[in-house]
This record gives C-alpha cells, sequence and structure tokens, in this order.
C-alpha cells in the first residue's frame, strides 16, 4: 500500500488503516513525515482530553465510563493508553485496555495502546501524532492516558487540551509523592472511588495543593468526584470538560493555539536537526569519538556540540 | 531517531475459564523477550479479540484456553480474522488441547500449540522465527 | 523440651562432626546442590537436630490432639476414630444427567454430594447469555433457575445428603435455590448439611471468578454467614480457600498466609455486624492444596492449624474451642499434573494425598491423572479415589494421630512456616487489610512473581519435572476423553426459555424491583433473593440486578 492510499483509507476512518499508520508512526519510519503532512490539514477538529494519575487510582475504568457517556451524546472516540516500556528487555506489558474491553467491538471507538519505548525526548512526538491519526480518522473526542509515574504525566500537557487528573482517596502517598508538576497542568480534578472512606478528606488535601500552585489564574480547576464503577459523576465531568472546552475557545483559544504550534514547531526542530546530525555522526563512528573524549575530560560537552555542529553547517 | 520496528502480541483468553496463570508467565516472557505484549485480560469474546487485533496491529495472537471451548471459539476467531483481512497475523495457542483436536486446528490456521509443560523460551523462540515480516507499506 | 546441657552437648558434638566426618564425605561425594530449599523458597539444611527445637515446648507449641493450639489435629482419635472424608468433585452436563449420577453415587453408598457448576454459572450468566456459547455443561452443570435445581435433586431428599457446591460470586443465589428445593420437599431449614466455597477475596487475585467489586462481595459473603448462622446451623457458610491462591501460582507460605488472612477479613466483617465470634466462627472451614515437596506440605497443614487457632483466640478472643477449629478440606495440587507421561500424575496425587493425610486433613479430594489433558475419564476417576482408599487401608499412616510430630526436621518447618505466614499478615495489617492489599496488586504481585520463579526454574531445570523437563520420551499415552454433547447447549437453552415463556413475569418484575431496593438499602440479601429464586427470576436476572446497584468489576491485572 502506498502512503497516499493509507492516508485517503485513514480519513475514511478504516480502522485497519488507523492502525496500521499508528503503527507508522511507532516505528517512526521514514513514512511517518509523509504520513503526517498528508493528514495534517484534516486534523484540528477533535478535543484532546489527557487523563493521568497515580496506579490504582481507577483511570481505566473512569475512562470507560468518560467513553460511553460520549457514545450516549453521540459522539466519535478514540483513545491512545501509554504504558512505560521496560528499559533493561525493550519489551512492554500494555493491559490499560482490559477495562476498555467491551467498547473495543464499537464501530465508532478506536483504542490503542502504546509503549514509551526509548524514544529520545520522550514520548510526546509519537503520542502527539498517534493523536493527529485518530484526529484526521474523524474521532470528536481522543483521550490520551498514561501513568501517573515520570515525566510521562507532563507530556500530556504538551498534547491534550483538557488534562484530567485522578486521585483515589487513601492514596495520601501518592498524592504527595507527585508533588507540584502534576497539580500545575491539571485542569480539572478528579477523586475517584468517592464511596470510600476519606474522600472529603482527599478533596480538602487537592484543594489546598491547588491554592499553592495555581497560576493559571482564569481557569479556576474544578475539584469533582466521581465512583467510576457505577458511573456515577461521569456526566457532571463530561459537563465541566465541555465547560473547559468552551473557555479554551471563547477566550485564549488562538493564544494557547499558537504556544502549541509554536512548542511542537521547536520540537520539530530540534528532532529533526538531532536525527541529521547524529546520522551521519554514528555513521562514521564520530559519536563514539565524542563521547571517549568526554569521559577522558579533553573536553566539555558543550564544545563538543558546539564543533560538531560548526562542522555540520560548514559541510552544508 | 528512527525507531526499531518491535514485535507486537495480543495475548487473549477466550471462553469463560480464569485459569491465566499459563498466559500471564507468557506474557511476561515475551516481554522480557523485547516484544510489546496486550494483555485483554479474561472471557473475551471472538469479535472482541479480533478487533483488539485490527486496533493494536498485532503480529501476532496467543489464545490461551482451558475450558474445553476452543472447537467453538477458535473456529469463530479464525473465520473473523479471514473476514476482516487479517491473514498476515501469526496465531499461536496454548491451554489444555487435545492433541487429536489439534489437526483440525491446524487446518484453519492456528500454527503452533503449546500445551502444559512448554518451556517459555521454546514459545519465545517460536515466535521470533515464525512472525511474518511486515509489510505497512510497499 | 530437651535441657540446656543436653542441647550444649549436641551443639558440641555437631561441631565435631562438621569438621571429622562431613568434609571427609563433601570431598568424595560433593553434595548436588549448593543450596537446597523447598518451593517457599525457604533453605534446607543437611541435617536437623534437637538443637533446632531447643525452644519448642511441647504443651504450647504442639500439646494433644483434640486440644489447644491444634497442632496435632482437631480430634483426639484422628483417623483412629473416623477416615477422612473422601469427595470428590464432580458433575458436567445437564441437570437430568448430574441428577442420575447423583442416583448413582447414593446407591453406592455416598452420602456427601458435590456439583461442580459451568462456567457460565459461576459467571452469574443464564445458559443463552452470549458469553456462555460453548461453554454450557461443560466443566459443570448448568444451573440457570430454580426450575434447573428442581431437576438435579428430584427425587434425593435434602435431609438425607450433604451437599457441597463449589460457587462463590453467585453463592447466595445457588444456597437460596438449594433452601427453596428443601422447602418444596418440607425440609426444615436446620436440616440442610453442606458446604457453600463462597469466598470472594481470593477470587480477586486467584480464581478471578468475578462478578462485583471487592466490598459488595465481601457483603454477600457476610450475608450468608449471618443468614446460615441464624436459620441453616448445619450448613458450612464458607470454605476459605488457599487451593486456588497455590494454583496461581503462589507458593506454599504465601498461600497459608494469605488464606489466613482472607479468613481474618470474613471474621471482621461479621464482627463488625455484630455478630458474636463463637456464633458463627465454629462454621468456617477451610480448603487448602497438597503440592509436591512432602514435608513442606506436612509442615504447612500443621501450622495452618496451630496459626488458626492463635488467631482466633488471641486476636478474636474466641471463647469456644471449636471456633478455634481450622477444619480443612484438601485437594491435590492440579497444577502439579503433567500433561507427559500421565500416568506418573498417579504417583505425584499418591505423595500429594499422603503429606494432606500426615497434615491431618478433614477431607480430600484426589486428582484425576488426565486432567492436564481433558475432562477426566471413569478410569482415572476410580483411580484417584483408589489411591485415597490404599492410604486409608492398606499403609497403616491412619493408625496413629500426628505421627510425624516430634521429627526435629518437621517440627522446625512448621515453626518457619508459621513464623513467615505471620510477617506476611502483619504486612498486610499494616497495608490497611485484605481488600486495600487486592487494590495495590500486592497478592497478585507476590502470587505472579511466585509463579514466574517457578517456571524459570523449571525452564532452567533448577528444579526437575520428571518427564518434562528430565526424562522425557516421545511416546503418547491414548487417553479416553470424555466430551460434551453439543446438544446439551441446545437443549438447557431451549428449557430457559421455555421457563422465560411460561412464569409469571408479572410476579418476576415485582421481585428483582424488591432486589434492587434491598440491595441499595444495605440489608441482608438472602430473604430477597430466596423470593426472587422461588418466582423462577434466573440467576442472570437476579445477578443483574445487583450488577446495575453494585457495578461490575474487572481484575487488576499485574504480571
Amino acid at each position: 500500500m502506498k502512503i497516499e492510499e493509507l492516508a485517503k483509507n485513514v480519513l475514511a476512518g478504516e480502522k485497519r488503516s488507523i492502525a496500521k499508520a499508528i503503527t507508522i508512526i511507532e516505528n517512526n519510519s521514514r513514512e511517518a513525515r509523509k504520513l503526517i503532512a498528508a493528514i495534517y490539514p484534516h486534523t484540528g477538529k477533535a478535543h484532546i482530553i489527557g487523563i493521568t494519575g497515580p496506579g490504582g487510582s481507577g483511570k481505566s475504568t473512569l475512562i470507560e465510563k468518560i467513553i460511553r457517556e460520549y457514545r450516549r451524546r453521540g459522539k466519535t472516540v478514540g483513545v491512545i493508553a501509554v504504558d512505560p516500556t521496560s528499559p533493561f528487555t525493550g519489551g512492554a506489558f500494555l493491559g490499560d485496555r482490559i477495562r476498555m474491553q467491551e467498547l473495543a467491538v464499537d464501530k465508532d471507538v478506536f483504542i490503542r495502546s502504546m509503549a514509551t519505548r526509548n524514544y529520545l525526548g520522550g514520548i510526546a512526538r509519537a503520542t502527539r501524532d498517534a493523536v493527529k491519526i485518530l484526529d484526521a480518522a474523524g474521532k470528536d473526542i481522543i483521550i490520551v492516558e498514561t501513568v501517573g509515574a515520570g515525566q510521562s504525566e507532563v507530556e500530556i500537557a504538551k498534547i491534550a487540551q483538557t488534562v484530567i487528573v485522578v486521585f483515589a482517596p487513601g492514596l495520601g502517598d501518592e498524592i504527595q509523592a507527585i508533588k507540584a508538576g502534576i497539580m500545575e497542568i491539571g485542569h480539572i480534578f478528579v477523586v475517584n472511588k468517592a464511596d470510600r472512606e476519606n474522600v472529603n478528606k482527599a478533596v480538602i488535601d487537592i484543594k489546598a495543593m491547588l491554592q499553592l500552585n495555581n497560576k493559571e489564574k482564569s481557569w479556576k480547576p474544578p475539584v469533582l468526584k466521581t465512583i467510576a464503577l457505577t458511573g456515577d459523576g461521569v456526566p457532571q465531568l463530561i459537563e465541566k470538560i465541555e465547560e473547559h472546552k468552551r473557555y479554551l475557545k471563547s477566550r485564549e483559544e488562538r493564544k494557547r493555539m499558537r504556544e502549541k504550534a509554536e512548542k511542537e514547531l521547536l520540537e520539530a526542530i530540534k528532532e529533526k536537526t538531532l536525527d541529521i546530525i547524529l546520522e551521519e555522526m554514528k555513521e562514521k563512528g564520530e559519536f563514539e569519538e565524542y563521547l571517549e573524549k568526554i569521559l577522558k575530560r579533553e573536553i566539555d560537552p558543550m564544545t563538543a556540540a558546539e564543533k560538531i555542529l560548526e562542522k555540520k553547517l560548514r559541510s552544508n | 531517531m528512527i525507531g526499531e520496528r518491535k514485535i507486537r502480541v495480543l495475548i487473549a483468553k477466550p471462553g469463560l475459564d480464569s485459569h491465566d496463570r499459563g498466559a500471564k508467565i507468557v506474557a511476561r516472557a515475551l516481554r522480557d523477550a523485547g516484544m510489546e505484549v496486550i494483555y485483554t485480560g479474561l472471557r473475551q469474546t471472538p469479535e472482541q479479540i479480533v478487533e483488539t487485533a485490527i486496533q493494536e496491529d498485532v503480529d501476532v495472537i496467543g489464545l490461551s484456553i482451558l475450558s474445553g471451548a476452543h472447537n467453538t471459539l477458535f473456529p469463530r476467531i479464525m473465520e473473523l480474522l479471514k473476514q476482516k483481512g487479517l491473514t498476515d497475523v501469526l496465531v499461536v495457542a496454548g491451554g489444555i488441547i487435545p492433541d487429536e483436536d489439534i489437526p483440525k486446528l491446524k487446518e484453519i490456521g492456528i500454527k503452533g500449540f503449546f500445551g502444559p509443560g512448554t518451556p517459555t523460551d521454546k514459545i519465545v523462540r517460536f515466535i521470533l522465527e515464525n512472525t511474518p515480516k511486515r509489510r505497512e507499506i510497499s | 523440651m530437651f535441657d540446656r546441657e543436653e542441647i550444649d552437648k549436641i551443639i558440641k558434638e555437631r561441631e565435631r562432626w562438621e569438621k571429622t566426618t562431613l568434609p571427609k564425605w563433601i570431598n568424595t561425594r560433593p553434595e548436588r546442590k549448593n543450596v537446597f530449599t523447598n518451593l517457599s523458597g525457604i533453605p534446607i539444611k543437611r541435617v536437623y537436630t534437637p538443637e533446632d527445637i531447643k525452644d519448642m515446648d511441647y504443651m504450647r507449641d504442639l500439646g494433644f490432639p483434640g486440644e489447644y493450639p491444634f497442632t496435632r489435629g482437631l480430634h483426639a482419635t484422628m483417623y483412629r476414630g473416623r477416615l477422612w472424608t473422601m469427595r470428590q468433585f464432580s458433575g458436567y452436563g445437564t441437570a437430568e444427567q448430574t441428577n442420575q449420577r447423583f442416583k448413582y453415587l447414593l446407591k453406592e453408598g455416598e452420602t456427601g454430594l458435590s456439583i461442580a457448576f459451568d462456567y457460565p454459572t459461576i459467571r452469574g450468566y443464564d445458559s443463552d447469555h452470549p458469553m456462555a456459547r460453548g461453554e454450557v455443561g461443560v466443566c459443570g452443570v448448568a444451573v440457570s433457575s430454580l426450575k434447573d435445581m428442581e431437576i438435579l435433586f428430584d427425587g434425593i431428599p435434602l435431609d438425607k445428603v450433604t451437599t457441597s457446591m463449589t460457587i462463590n460470586g453467585p453463592a447466595a443465589m445457588l444456597l437460596a435455590m438449594y433452601i427453596a428445593v428443601g422447602d418444596k420437599q418440607g425440609v426444615p431449614r436446620e436440616k440442610l448439611g453442606g458446604t457453600t466455597q463462597n469466598d470472594m477475596l481470593k477470587e480477586f487475585f486467584a480464581q478471578k471468578l468475578i462478578i462485583f467489586p471487592p466490598k459488595p462481595s465481601v457483603k454477600l459473603v457476610t450475608d450468608i454467614i449471618e443468614y446460615c448462622a441464624k436459620h441453616l446451623p448445619k450448613w458450612n457458610p464458607i470454605s476459605i480457600s488457599g487451593y486456588h491462591i497455590r494454583e496461581a501460582g503462589a507458593n506454599a507460605v504465601q498461600e497459608l498466609a494469605f488464606t489466613l488472612y482472607d479468613g481474618i477479613t470474613y471474621v471482621e466483617s461479621c464482627l463488625e455486624r455484630g455478630m458474636k465470634v463463637d456464633d458463627f466462627a465454629p462454621r468456617l472451614s477451610f480448603f487448602f492444596a497438597a503440592h509436591n515437596d512432602f514435608f513442606e506440605e506436612i509442615a504447612k497443614f500443621r501450622a495452618a492449624r496451630r496459626l488458626w487457632a492463635k488467631i482466633m483466640k488471641e486476636r478474636f478472643h474466641a471463647k469456644n474451642p471449636r471456633s478455634m477449629w481450622m477444619r480443612m478440606h484438601v485437594q491435590t495440587a492440579g497444577f502439579t499434573l503433567t500433561a507427559q507421561q500421565p500416568l506418573n500424575n498417579i504417583i505425584r496425587v499418591t505423595i500429594q494425598a499422603l503429606a494432606a493425610v500426615l497434615g491431618g486433613t478433614q477431607s480430600l479430594h484426589t486428582n484425576s491423572f488426565d486432567e492436564a489433558l481433558a475432562l477426566p475419564s471413569e478410569q482415572a476417576v476410580r483411580i484417584a479415589l483408589r489411591t485415597q482408599q490404599i492410604i486409608a487401608h492398606e499403609s497403616g499412616v491412619a493408625n496413629t494421630v500426628d505421627p510425624l510430630a516430634g521429627s526435629y526436621y518437621v517440627e522446625t518447618l512448621t515453626n518457619e512456616m508459621e513464623e513467615k505466614a505471620m510477617e506476611y499478615i502483619q504486612k498486610i495489617d499494616d497495608m490497611g487489610g485484605a481488600i486495600a492489599a487486592i487494590e495495590k496488586g500486592f497478592f497478585q504481585k507476590e502470587i505472579a512473581d511466585s509463579a514466574y520463579k517457578y517456571q524459570k526454574e523449571i525452564d532452567e531445570k533448577k528444579r526437575i519435572i520428571v518427564g518434562v523437563n528430565e526424562y522425557s520420551t516421545e511416546e503418547k499415552y491414548p487417553i479416553e476423553i470424555l466430551r460434551i454433547d453439543p446438544k446439551v447447549e441446545e437443549e438447557q437453552i431451549a428449557r430457559l426459555q421455555k421457563l422465560r415463556r411460561e412464569r409469571d413475569n408479572r410476579k418476576v418484575k415485582e421481585v428483582l424491583e424488591k432486589l434492587h431496593y434491598a440491595a441499595e438499602k444495605n440489608v441482608n440479601l438472602m430473604p430477597t433473593i430466596i423470593d426472587a429464586v422461588k418466582a423462577y427470576a434466573t440467576l442472570g436476572e437476579i445477578c443483574d440486578v445487583l450488577r446495575k446497584v453494585y457495578g461490575e468489576y474487572k481484575e487488576l491485572i499485574v504480571i
């Protein structure tokens, strides 16, 4: 199959083509750029929701209920569930979709698991491009799920328009451990498993932390309660998401879109540059040479970088 | 960076039995062999398994069953795969499958059978050797 | 048990032996391994002596059989008085076929019936549910409504038999059906005898036949215990099961610790409801696996009895000695059966069964040698039963109580099992209890790690399984395979659909609404469920009502 044909099928919402397109993105093959270029004009219509939070907070079950609610409202939904790649073996165990399997057979739902692999610069690029595929394929709502540990949840802010952070009562230590980073990126906070004891304490804790961290003045992140198992509180959550979406549209959309585009462009330049330089260096074995020199303290990394760049620019 | 192609495997348990010890050990062994393993949990319908295989664009499907319903469920899965055009996916099976059932299951396209007592590295090797070279773009 | 002087002398002699005799042997005949361990990973010493049990206090730690702490057995005379119950779990096909089989067994003199249900029933689905395709009547009998239960016990007076039901998630519904059959036969409820497995906690991390989330599941378990304490005094409402924990991959220590912790959780749940410990504890029963490591298993059973007695006395202040009894049923470990050279399994089962008997079990199920290949054949089932009979009547092990007591090795191992189990119990306490541990994936992770480790040891030949990773042959043993006629499914579905047409559907709607209301109100659901089954509401319909109220639970995956 040719890229053009694949792109056409993606735009038609054909499931196997969407899946293959994401594989191409994941493998970051040369075709990936071409593919993105072909579908890019058709993106920008979906609302992208990021969902993160500590393990055991019930994210996946909550997502299942969110999908059901959006489906009830006639929206089509795509999900990207991100799980970590083992740094030792390069393998990954992707088990997030287990809670959404009943929806796997809905023709207007597409769920894809992605491993973080060991992308230079984190998961952001592959995930962002996978989101674009789903966007181009006509999904109204795209949900990106990440485990709330490490840097992936901060990267979610680069991709999603509305970020939801999910906690559960009794995960006090986890809330503490997550610290400020995650509090800053959240637009909506959810205390799931609200049928538990200590639910109100969790709400109060989160509100207190938000007051310390909340810099974005015009949007006050609400703290909602849900019981994902029964779906209690999910319609209210959807209302808040819609409210946030309207907020983005009415006030700051242009500014934010611009910022996002700017970040994306900057990163693309960075990555592209790196690709070009590294590939050549590795071919010639120069990368190793510099590494050795740095290790022997013959040169510092910054000077090395300057030299490399100088040489590259001159050769062009 | 140019990423490398990873073998993606769907480990699925059709049927209602809950003996997932074997499925999980295999999932772990495949992950440790550098594969990306999608695990969908217990009691998956043939439709769910095939839809998942499509959406996850897997190279391999591993089916595990101990309930005795393989003669009903496996042909249904293979038929759906064919209908959806997933003919280049390697399908293997494990669990309790009597020897005399195997020829019929091979005929419908299941390539490997791993009964109780199979060392995990044998399964890993089989997948590495038999996963079709792919494909996406010509 | 030993005086200081004697122990000191033994220590000196040991040191001398280690310097003189031992090196000679080790030099000429090196040991086969650097470290010997049992399946729990406990290192096994070369030789055990009184030194290893020097702190043992006979009356405190062992005592006499029939007395606290029951290490030596629950009954004073043990198998000299009565042999263990040989209860073989079975069932397949339609209710009619199982009914015929029950009648045959009764004619042969068995009084203990045991029902295996098919997977749709166990999952709370009716036989015509789409998920039930290909599974109806396959691994047990299909029971979708009171109608099926009536056929199952047609012509069998319930006051003349005891019935063991291997059922968990829908235990309340199936017990309700059994009670309803008894009512129709005119058998007073206080005469109904038998057991429901009804242990939901282990389902969440071991067997995973789950319908509802942990909390409402424990609530339903407690409803049954409470109801039985009031109305079914001869019923064992629960069989707290380590068997499935072991089969899922746990080692012996984990099996012991997690099972006892589940027991602790149920006791706490009953106490929270205001029940008095001595009112329900005597009816709690346990179910363990008997695995390959002979002495480890014997030590596990002995440690389990002692530890439970202590927990009931010290943690829950039970007064009635029967509350401290750990009555146990044991099944040989199905996972140890090999598909390769299946006849070897007869020997494995024999060793495992012997361990259960030497460990003092109350009842025993021995597996059939062909179970790694298919549903067991008649011949294999018979050999399994004969294995128990040979142990009972020919081996002589049943002639005295707790014959291995006082063995330096067995007593040391019993102590070690108890200590290590206590460490786990402490850890789970600190975690906030069993449900918290389930939600954190603690049990799941522990079990997955042990299962993987065991498999790796076999893969790497650190552990030899005869016929699997050593001594293998290519020859095939012809196995007679039992197949279930697909007609069973058709007939069962036809009967169910006829029932739906012919019953009073207005009444059904009414009882199901009542059930919904009761479930939201958090009262004991047993009476309402009995009313619902009597109106011929189906198992699936009743479970659906509760699924709506409680939500449906999907397991937490930990590999």
